[in-house]
C-alpha cells in the first residue's frame, strides 16, 4: 500500500491512543507505542525467525483457521514490513526462557530490551477511523457455530477462499477435510436482529455473501449454493445486476426464508427454515456460512471517552444527515464503517471527504509541516553514451528462490552484452537493498538498471525513487516479474521457471538497451474551481471548496439554488429539511469566494485539468449574457428528479387524481389541510423501477414510503397503510423505522414479478388486487389513495457528458473512474462527479459524495500544478497525417488535432494522458510512441524472446 | 526524516489504519498536511486486507 512510501505519513502501528487534550486546531494527543520487539530498521522480513520460533499460536489474521508462531508478519504485503513478537504467547517474554529467534536472525532486528513508549503529538485535528467490531457470540451459537466446525462465519469463509488462506484457497469442510457439495448462506446474522440489540441492517452481508458465493462456484462449479435472506438488500449502483448475474450465470439458489436453526445431521448439517407463508421445511448442507454483520468496534465506548464525542444507540459514532462525518466533538471527524456499517466505496468516499473537512479546518497550517523531499541533480544521460546496465535478481525470501535457481539467473544476465554488473539479492525491495543499489549505481557508473523480482504494479515506484535517489532518471529503470510469471504459477515445474526467468531477463536488458530518459513534467493548475449543479451536492462541494481557501464558479439551471431537495419537506430521522437546506443555501450566498450562477448553463468547455475555460451562458432572450471563466477543475452535481414511468406493473396507469408518487404525497402531509392524511392508502415500491420500466433500484424510495407511512400513521393513527414490496431496503439505521412503522400498524406485504399487483380504475373508485402469500389468496382492496415509489433518474446528463465528453452508463448516470477505489472522479482528468448525478443515494450519502469531490478536487488547487507520468503518448509531427482516428478513441480526451501550418496534426495533452496506448497502436503511419514502451523498444523485446539459450534448446 | 518531531503544524491524526484510514491518511497528504496514521495492531490495512475479491466486480482487494 502506497502510505507506506509516503514521507508525510508517519505510521504509529501497535500502538494505543491514550489521550486528546486542547481544541480544534490545537489539540496534543496521547499515544503508546506498544514494542514489537523488533527493530523495523534492520527486519528485513525474511521470516527464517517464524521457522525457528517453536511455540504455536492461533493465527487471528487467517481468522484462527490456521497455526502461526509468536514471532510473525500477518501477510507478506504487510506495511510496514516488520516482524512482530505477540508477547501474550512468546516464550521469553512470558518465562524468561527460548529467546532461539535471537542468534538466528542474521540481521540482528531481535530486540528484547524494547520498552513501551509514550509520545505527545500536535495536531490540529483528528480523523476516527477505527473501522467495525464483531458481532456478539449469542448471534452465532444458536446457528450451532462452535459446536460444529462446519458451521464458519463469511470472514472465516472469505479465508478458506483465499490463495494465502489455510487451504490455498481450496474450500474445505474444517470438520475432515472434504470439499463441500452443498453449502448454505444464511443472511443477517447478528444483524436486525434485536436479539442481539443490533436493530440495524450491516448495509453489506447481501453483497459479499453474493461475492462469496460466486467466488466458490468459480473453484467448484459442482458445488450447490443456497443463500436464505429476509430481503436481498443490493441497493447500490449496479449491484442488482450482480444478483441476477449470481442467479442466472452462477445458479446459486436464493430462498427468501427465516432459518429457524443449524443441527448436527449425520456428517451433514440439518438446516430448518420457514417461508412466507409460514410452512416449515428443512436441508441438509456440508458447510453453513453465517453472514455475519458489523458491530461497533469494540472499543467504541472508550474512543469516545478519549476523544469524548457521542456515541449513537448501538455504539457507532454519532453524526447527522446534513453533517454526517462530524462529531459532536469540534476539530473530531469520523470516516468508515464507524460513522455506521458501510461498503469500501462508501467508507474511501467518507475518507476523502474527512480530509477535505479537515483541510478546509486547517486552511491556515496547510504546508506548514510537511516534507519535500529533495534529490541530487539528474544526470545526463545521452543517446550515444555507453550502455551500462545492472542487473538484480531477487530472491524474494523463498518466495521465487524456493523455486528458480535465482544464482544461474543472475549468471546469466551477466554474460549479456552491455550487463557491466549483476547481483543477486535477498529482498531487492528492502530497505538495505535500495542503498546497495545506490553504491552500485555509483561504484559501476550503471545507467540503466533492471531488476527481476516481483509485480511492476507494486514495486516499480519504489525502484524510480532509488534512481532519483542515485541522481538518474527514473525512466531508465526496467522491471522483469519473475515471481509472478515463473515461480507462483510453474511452482511445480522449477526447472521450466527458471528457464522462463531468464528468457524474460535476457528481454527486459534488451528492451533496457533502448531505454531514454524521459522528461519530468509538470503542467501548471489554475488555482479555481467550477461546479455545476446549485443543489445539496453542488453547494456542499462549492462550500468545501471555498472553506479550503479556493474561488469557485457555482452554477444553476434553475433561478435558485436548492435543486431536488427543495421538495422535501422532513427526513426519515426527523430533520426540517427546509430550514437545514435554507442554512446551506444563506451559507454559500454569504461566501465570497462562492460565486453564484443562476437560470444559467455551461454551453462550451475547452481546455484540459490545470486549464480549463469555459462559457457560462445567463438569462435568456435579450437579457442572455456570456461569460468566460477560467478554472483548473470540474465537479458534476447536476442532480436527479423523481422519475414519470411509462409503465408500472407492465401496465399503464389508469388517469386518477388518487395516484400520487411519493414526493407528492409528502408535500400533501406537510401541508396544513386537515383531511392531509388519507384514511387508506397503499403505496406500492419499485413502481417502474428494477425492471420495470427503470432498471435499477433507487435506494431511496423505501426509506421514503417508511418515512410517508410513519407521517400518516403521526397524522392519524387509525389510518390504514398497506405497503406492497418486492424487497424492503431501508439499509442502515432505517431499518429501526421500518421496525416502528410494522409496531404502528403498517401492513408490508410483499410481491413478486411472478405475481405483481395491479391497479384497476373502476369510475372514480380504484382498486388495488395482489397475492397475500400470507393468506395465501389474492385480495383487493380500494383505497382513498395510492402512493407510487417511482423511482430516481440523472438530470441533462445527455447534454452535459458531451459537452465534457465524458461517460454515462446504460441508465445515464455518470461512469466514474473505478468502482471501490476512485468513487468520485471521472476518467477524464481534472472532472469529479458527486451526488444524484452519479446515483441515486439519500441526503446523506450525497452530502458526504459531495465533501468527497471537493476533496479530491482540491489536490491540485493545492499544489498549483498537475505531475505528469513520464509514460505519456508523443506525436511525431512529420509523419502524422493529421487523419483524427486517436482523436475519436481516445477514452481520456487526450489526444486532439489542430491546426498547424494550415495542416492538420494531432497533439497530446500531456496532463490528461494515462499512457494506455490506444492511440499508438492505432495510428495508420506509426507516428505516435508511447514513453517508455516503442516501437523500438517492444521489437528488442520480441527479437530477444527469439534468441533461444542453447543450453534450453 | 523528522521522526522525533511531534509538534508539527498542519498535522492530523487519524485513528484506524484500515481502507478508510489509509485513504484519508493519503488525501490528507496530497492537500499539504503530515499524518499520524495510528493503528492498534502490528501492520495497516484492516479488515480489506483479509478479504479477497471485492463485490461486485471481483477485483482482488490487496
Amino acid at each position: 500500500m502506497e502510505a507506506g512510501r509516503s514521507p508525510n505519513i508517519e505510521i504509529l502501528s501497535n500502538a494505543d491512543f491514550l489521550g486528546l487534550d486542547g481544541k480544534a486546531g490545537d489539540f496534543t494527543a496521547k499515544v503508546r507505542l506498544r514494542p514489537r520487539y523488533i527493530d523495523a530498521d534492520k527486519c528485513t522480513a525474511c521470516g527464517l525467525c517464524t521457522t525457528y520460533c517453536p511455540r504455536h499460536l492461533v493465527d487471528e489474521y487467517n481468522e484462527g483457521l490456521a497455526i502461526t508462531r509468536p514471532i510473525h508478519i500477518d501477510y507478506p504485503q504487510a506495511v510496514p514490513a516488520t516482524y512482530f513478537i505477540d508477547p501474550k504467547a512468546c516464550m521469553h517474554l512470558q518465562h524468561g526462557t527460548c529467546k532461539i529467534c535471537v542468534p538466528v536472525c542474521r540481521s540482528h532486528a531481535i530486540n528484547f530490551d524494547q520498552q513501551p513508549e509514550e509520545r505527545e503529538l500536535k495536531v490540529g485535528a483528528v480523523i476516527m477511523s477505527p473501522g467495525f467490531g464483531r458481532v456478539p457470540e449469542e448471534a452465532l451459537t444458536k446457528y450451532s457455530y462452535g459446536a460444529h466446525p462446519d458451521v464458519v462465519t463469511s470472514l472465516e469463509f472469505e479465508r478458506l477462499l483465499n490463495p494465502s488462506g489455510p487451504f490455498k484457497g481450496e474450500v474445505r469442510c474444517l470438520s475432515d477435510k472434504r470439499h463441500p457439495h452443498r453449502i448454505a448462506f444464511i443472511q443477517c446474522v447478528g444483524s436486525r436482529d434485536l436479539g442481539c440489540n443490533n436493530g440495524y441492517c450491516s448495509s453489506v452481508c447481501c453483497m459479499y455473501a453474493i461475492k462469496e458465493a460466486m467466488v466458490a462456484k468459480e473453484h467448484d462449479p459442482e458445488c450447490e449454493i443456497t443463500i436464505y435472506y429476509m430481503d436481498m438488500r443490493t441497493q447500490g449502483k449496479d449491484f442488482d445486476a450482480a444478483q441476477k448475474r449470481a442467479e442466472e450465470q452462477f445458479g446459486i439458489k436464493f430462498v427468501r426464508a427465516k432459518v429457524a436453526d443449524v443441527m448436527p445431521w449425520d456428517k451433514q448439517l440439518k438446516l430448518t427454515y420457514a417461508t412466507l407463508d409460514g410452512s416449515h421445511y428443512f436441508e441438509g448442507y456440508d458447510m453453513v456460512v453465517l453472514s455475519v454483520g458489523l458491530d461497533a468496534p469494540a472499543d467504541a465506548k472508550n474512543l469516545a471517552k478519549i476523544a469524548d464525542f457521542e456515541l449513537n444507540r448501538y455504539d457507532f459514532c454519532k453524526t447527522s444527515t446534513f453533517a454526517p462525518l462530524t462529531t459532536s466533538h469540534d476539530g473530531v471527524l469520523v470516516a468508515g464503517a464507524f460513522q455506521g456499517p458501510k461498503d469500501i466505496p462508501e467508507s474511501v468516499t467518507q475518507s476523502s471527504a474527512a480530509a477535505g473537512l479537515a483541510s478546509a479546518l486547517l486552511k491556515a497550517q496547510r504546508g506548514k509541516g510537511v516534507i519535500t523531499k529533495s534529490y541530487p541533480a539528474e544526470q545526463e544521460v545521452k543517446a550515444d553514451d555507453e550502455v551500462r546496465i545492472g542487473v538484480f535478481v531477487c530472491h524474494c525470501g523463498i518466495n521465487i528462490a524456493g523455486v528458480v535457481d535465482v544464482a544461474k539467473v543472475a549468471n546469466y544476465a551477466g554474460d549479456m552484452e552491455n550487463v557491466t554488473y549483476y547481483a543477486e539479492s535477498l529482498y531487492s525491495c528492502s530497505q538495505d537493498a535500495q542503498e546497495v543499489i545506490k553504491q552500485r549505481i555509483k561504484e559501476h557508473k550503471l545507467n540503466r538498471v533492471v531488476v527481476a523480482a516481483c509485480s511492476p504494479r507494486t514495486h516499480e515506484p519504489l525502484f524510480q525513487e532509488t534512481m532519483k535517489d542515485a541522481g538518474l532518471n527514473r525512466s531508465l529503470f526496467e522491471m522483469v516479474n519473475i515471481r509472478d510469471h515463473c515461480s507462483w504459477v510453474h511452482a511445480n515445474e522449477p526447472a521450466a521457471a527458471t528457464t522462463k526467468s531468464m528468457d524474460l531477463v535476457r528481454m527486459g536488458v534488451a528492451k533496457a538497451r533502448n531505454i531514454r530518459p524521459l522528461p519530468e513534467q509538470n503542467v501548471p493548475c489554475t488555482a479555481k474551481a467550477m461546479v455545476v449543479g446549485g443543489g445539496i451536492a453542488g453547494m456542499n462541494a462549492a462550500l468545501n471548496l471555498a472553506d479550503q481557501g479556493f474561488q469557485t464558479y457555482l452554477v444553476e439551471k434553475s433561478d435558485k439554488l436548492g435543486g431536488h431537495l427543495l421538495e422535501q419537506h422532513y427526513t426519515l430521522q426527523g430533520d426540517d429539511t427546509p430550514a437545514l437546506l435554507k442554512g446551506v443555501i444563506d451559507r454559500v450566498k454569504k461566501n465570497k469566494l462562492i460565486e453564484v450562477f443562476t437560470s444559467a448553463e455551461l454551453t462550451a468547455v475547452n481546455g484540459f485539468v490545470g486549464n480549463f475555460t469555459s462559457i457560462i451562458t445567463s438569462g435568456s432572450g435579450k437579457s442572455q449574457k456570456e461569460a468566460s471563466v477560467d478554472h483548473g477543475v470540474i465537479i458534476i452535481a447536476t442532480g436527479g428528479k423523481e422519475h414519470r414511468p411509462e409503465t408500472v406493473l407492465g401496465a399503464k396507469l389508469p388517469a386518477s387524481k388518487k395516484i400520487v408518487t411519493q414526493q407528492e404525497l409528502e408535500s400533501q402531509l406537510a401541508g396544513k389541510a386537515k383531511n392531509r392524511a388519507p384514511k387508506s392508502l397503499v403505496m406500492i415500491q419499485c413502481a417502474g423501477s428494477r425492471g420495470d420500466d427503470l432498471a435499477y433500484c433507487s435506494k431511496v424510495c423505501c426509506n421514503n414510503a417508511v418515512k410517508n407511512a410513519l407521517k400518516v400513521k403521526e397524522i392519524d393513527p387509525a389510518a390504514q397503510v398497506v405497503v406492497l414490496y418486492r424487497e424492503m431496503r431501508t439499509y442502515g439505521y432505517a431499518e429501526d423505522a421500518y421496525r416502528e412503522a410494522r409496531e404502528k400498524g403498517v401492513i408490508f406485504i410483499p410481491y413478486t414479478m411472478e405475481r405483481k399487483p395491479a391497479i384497476n380504475a373502476k369510475g372514480a373508485k380504484l382498486e388495488v388486487s395482489f397475492h397475500d402469500p400470507i393468506l395465501r389468496e389474492e385480495v383487493t382492496i380500494a383505497p382513498d389513495q395510492i402512493a407510487l415509489s417511482v423511482g430516481m433518474v440523472p438530470v441533462d446528463t445527455d447534454a452535459l457528458s458531451k459537452v465534457l465528453k465524458v461517460p454515462v452508463n446504460e441508465n445515464k448516470f455518470y461512469l466514474e473512474a473505478h468502482v471501490k477505489l476512485r468513487p468520485v472522479e471521472l476518467p477524464v482528468a481534472g472532472v469529479y462527479v458527486c451526488g444524484l448525478a452519479h446515483s441515486p443515494k439519500p441526503v446523506d450519502e450525497v452530502v458526504v459524495q459531495a465533501q468527497a469531490a471537493a476533496a479530491k478536487a482540491a489536490i491540485p488547487l493545492v499544489k498549483g500544478y498537475v505531475s505528469v507520468e513520464p509514460t505519456v503518448s508523443n506525436v511525431n509531427q512529420d509523419t502524422c497525417i493529421g487523419c483524427g482516428l486517436c482523436e475519436s478513441l481516445c477514452p481520456y480526451q487526450a489526444i486532439k488535432i489542430h491546426k498547424v501550418d494550415n495542416k492538420r496534426k494531432a497533439e497530446t495533452i500531456v496532463a490528461s494522458c494515462k499512457g494506455c496506448g490506444i492511440c499508438a497502436s492505432h495510428c495508420p503511419t506509426f507516428a505516435i510512441s508511447m514513453g517508455g514502451f516503442t516501437d523500438e523498444q517492444i521489437s528488442a523485446q520480441i527479437k530477444a524472446f527469439g534468441e533461444l539459450q542453447e543450453e534450453t534448446v | 526524516m523528522g521522526q522525533a518531531n511531534d509538534k508539527r503544524l498542519g498535522s492530523v491524526m487519524v485513528v484506524g489504519g484500515g481502507v478508510a484510514g489509509v485513504q484519508a491518511a493519503l488525501d490528507l497528504t496530497e492537500l499539504g498536511y503530515y499524518v499520524y496514521l495510528v493503528e492498534k495492531s502490528a501492520a495497516i490495512g484492516g479488515a480489506m486486507a483479509q478479504l479477497d475479491k471485492t463485490f461486485p466486480t471481483n477485483d482482488c482487494s490487496l
